[in-house]
């Protein structure tokens, strides 16, 4: 099965990329043995992760069906997800002085 | 299965089979160098604590000492004091004798500075080298082996191959009845919950959940986030977006078996199967504290392509990223991005592993050791520089 990125586990809301991925390109995204079609709207470097569903303002970042993080901003569909939309929740130092430039 | 290893005195048993010449301050290590460059098949090890510390600071780099001293891959030892360090020369010397290996010691001040101290240590050098040549690599059962596991440089591609690959290869180690070590506190940070599950016993998640507690106030007591420092600008690149998502990446080398105790930095482990030890992720500290709590192999995966290895355990390097097996051959040991690919099973990458690592066992020089880049070693220490 030929799959351009995937989704590791069926409740995640984002995809990783296996290849470079240019803007609204029809892609193939793997989840278990199944291969569902995809576009996406922007470049996304390969390793690189994409959004699968709308993702609000302050929800969870589900990657391995588990919590890596939560979205300072909307994040919709097909869209880069990383360091600029999302933030994580541990070993945050700065949140405990205030110093925080990104905290919601 | 076996391999052909070194046995030793007290039964350990060696993949590798070096004179140490180890440094017991950072005041003695132009020496140690000189020493270790002058006389072939030693490995030195330097690093930059053992004075002007903390009593807490002192005991890790003397326990640290002995531990590396004691690592069935070194067939003999020779301390290098500069003698009015802190460490304790004397009992570091003690502790690895009992081992039943050759203890040597020079103090650079009682045999009066480098010069003479260079030419005392390369003669002696030699001579422990000669006798550590005579030893041969008999048949040995894979349950000797103590597997190192680590992962740096980490990209996205970490926690989808190389990592639960060698996670396979861990529960293959294990169920063999040999032992793997599971350090990288900082990177169980998102994922401890996950661990402690795999605990033999209630108690020992515990100790997991409060390593990593530990870590983490370790962390935020500088008050800022640890983003940037966890993950680093590297992993950034590379897509890995926080701590949480590289943990879960990260743990999967571990693979399924119990987790049998939970040790300080550099402790031996006193019992077989998969064993977590304290440890921050950086290279130099764990793998310094892997060879110390008696690792005789350590299997490092990468993302990027990170390329230090250690001066006498040998440290295999595994990647995912196709990219870095392409660019990176001088350092890269094993390509597992087949399974990126769809074309290998992560079952299948993890006996390749397996396999790959009882050739190294039994001589196969990795690349780091090929390439003589296992130099910039140090200590984990927890308290200031006083």
């Amino acid at each position: 099965m030929q799959i351009d990125a995937i989704i590791i586990k069926e409740q995640d809301n984002v995809a990783t990329a296996l290849r470079d991925i240019q803007p609204h390109e029809e892609i193939m995204a793997g989840v278990g043995d199944e291969a569902r079609p995809f576009v996406v709207q922007e470049f996304i470097s390969y390793g690189h992760k994409f959004s699968v569903k709308d993702i609000a303002l302050g929800e969870n970042i589900l990657k391995y069906g588990e919590v890596i993080g939560r979205a300072t901003r909307e994040i919709r569909a097909g869209t880069h997800a990383h360091i600029h939309n999302i933030e994580s929740l541990r070993g945050r130092g700065d949140l405990e002085t205030g110093e925080s430039k990104n905290g919601i | 299965m076996e391999f052909n290893g070194y046995r030793r005195s007290n039964g350990t048993v060696g993949t590798r089979n070096y004179v140490g010449i180890l440094s017991m301050v950072v005041c003695a290590n132009e020496v140690v160098d000189t020493i270790s460059r002058q006389v072939q098949r030693t490995a030195s090890f330097m690093h930059q604590q053992g004075c002007c510390q903390t009593p807490v600071d002192i005991k890790r780099v003397n326990e640290t000492l002995i531990g590396l001293g004691s690592n069935p891959n070194l067939a003999s030892v020779l301390l290098v004091s500069l003698g009015c360090e802190s460490t304790d020369l004397n009992d570091v010397a003690k502790a690895i004798s009992r081992t039943g290996k050759r203890v040597e010691t020079i103090v650079i001040q009682d045999v009066g500075g480098a010069a003479r101290s260079i030419a005392e240590g390369v003669l002696l050098a030699q001579d422990m080298v000669q006798k550590a040549s005579e030893m041969e690599r008999v048949p040995c059962p894979v349950s000797e082996l103590v597997l190192g596991l680590k992962c740096g440089s980490s990209d996205t591609t970490s926690g989808l191959a190389p990592n639960p690959a060698l996670g396979i290869t861990s529960d293959l180690l294990v169920q063999a009845g040999g032992t793997s070590i599971l350090g990288e506190v900082t990177e169980f940070i998102g994922a401890e919950h996950l661990l402690a599950q795999h605990a033999k016993d209630p108690q020992i998640g515990l100790e997991i959940i409060a390593l990593v507690k530990r870590t983490e106030e370790r962390a935020k007591s500088v008050g800022a986030d640890i983003r940037g420092g966890q993950p680093t600008g590297g992993n950034i690149k590379g897509g890995l977006t926080t701590i949480e998502e590289k943990s879960l990446g990260a743990i999967a080398k571990a693979g399924n078996a119990p987790i049998q105790a939970v040790y300080e930095y550099g402790v031996v482990p006193r019992v077989k199967g998969l064993v977590v030890m304290d440890s921050p992720g950086r290279e130099p500290e764990i793998l310094t504290g892997l060879a110390a709590a008696g690792c005789n192999v350590i299997a490092f995966t990468t993302g990027r392509g990170a390329p230090q290895g250690f001066s006498f355990v040998p440290v295999i390097k595994i990647t995912g990223n196709r990219v870095t097996w392409d660019k990176l051959q001088d350092h890269m040991d094993v390509d597992v991005s087949a399974v990126m690919e769809g074309k290998e099973s992560l079952p299948e990458a993890g006996k390749r592993i397996f396999r790959e690592m009882l050739v190294v066992c039994s001589g196969r020089l990795t690349k780091a050791e090929i390439s003589g880049y296992y130099k910039a070693m140090d200590i984990y220490t927890i308290g200031p520089v006083i």
